[in-house]
């Protein structure tokens, strides 16, 4: 380890754009996989098309494309625990948390216990939270 | 103040790397230390070095190779996304059986880690995308 591990800074990663169609969504989530191995202090945020990437049930047989959805369930185990989506988004969409996945992570300061990695935030709230990063990767 | 730079996109479609050179070369002109140059995405296509731009177009990986000479820029491809797009190096060039390598010089493949040890050694992390 050299002296950068040490270093524990807030990373955030903006997920703006569709699950396919482009490939952001896929390598922003290859960065935060491989991120989650430098115990840096971790946000994801969905909005804007991002919010589409989290959608339950998806199919993408016909487009023969890898449907990379269900790793989204695994960032818990990842120490991932704080998702932001942007609730404006979601409106302007006409969607809303129940077409989304439900993301949890065990909590083990407490027990275990199962608790929702997803916090629902407006666009004022969520410039709040982006003020408090030192990191943004925008994708 | 010591600057990482993000490039997310592929040379002349977008102006991003456009951009983050122009970045990098006014950041160092100020006496700012540029890190590293991390290229994701499409953006490891500024490492090809069999660009043939027109002669009175900029040649952008040359531009980025100059930078990396004149200033010792550590410009990095992520090798997921090289590998992805074709751009290959001696050795990976070598590792998965291919005849030919496109890595230009000043260039060299590492993995993601490097992007984040960027965002945590830099000072600032700038990203230039789409």
């Amino acid at each position: 380890m050299d002296d950068g591990d040490q270093i524990v800074k807030k990373f955030m990663y903006m997920n703006r754009k569709t699950p396919y169609g482009t490939i952001y969504a896929l390598e922003s989530l290859e960065v935060v996989l491989i991120a989650a191995a430098f115990d840096q202090d971790v946000s994801l945020v969905f909005a804007d098309d991002g919010v589409y990437q989290l959608m339950k049930d998806q199919s993408t047989e016909e487009i023969g494309m890898k449907n990379f959805s269900p790793t989204y369930s695994a960032l818990g185990d990842y120490d991932i625990k704080k998702i932001y989506i942007e609730k404006e988004s979601l409106d302007e969409r006409g969607l809303s948390l129940d077409d989304l996945q439900d993301l949890k992570y065990e909590d083990e300061d407490d027990d275990w216990a199962e608790k929702d990695s997803i916090h629902l935030v407006s666009r004022d709230e969520l410039a709040e939270v982006i003020d408090q990063q030192d990191v943004v990767f925008s994708f | 103040m010591k600057f990482g730079i993000l490039v997310n996109e592929g040379p002349y479609t977008h102006q991003a790397s456009d951009s983050a050179y122009e970045f990098a070369k006014a950041a160092i002109e100020k006496g700012h230390e540029i890190f590293r140059v991390f290229f994701y995405h499409d953006g490891v296509n500024n490492g090809t070095s069999l660009a043939v731009p027109p002669q009175d177009d900029r040649h952008i990986p040359n531009q980025w190779s100059e930078l990396a000479k004149d200033h010792s820029v550590d410009l990095v491809l992520c090798v997921a996304a090289a590998q992805r797009r074709g751009m290959l190096d001696e050795d990976e060039a070598k590792r998965n059986g291919k005849t030919s390598h496109n890595v230009a010089e000043g260039f060299r493949i590492s993995g993601l880690g490097q992007l984040i040890e960027a965002g945590i050694q830099a000072d600032r992390m700038v990203v230039f995308g789409d």
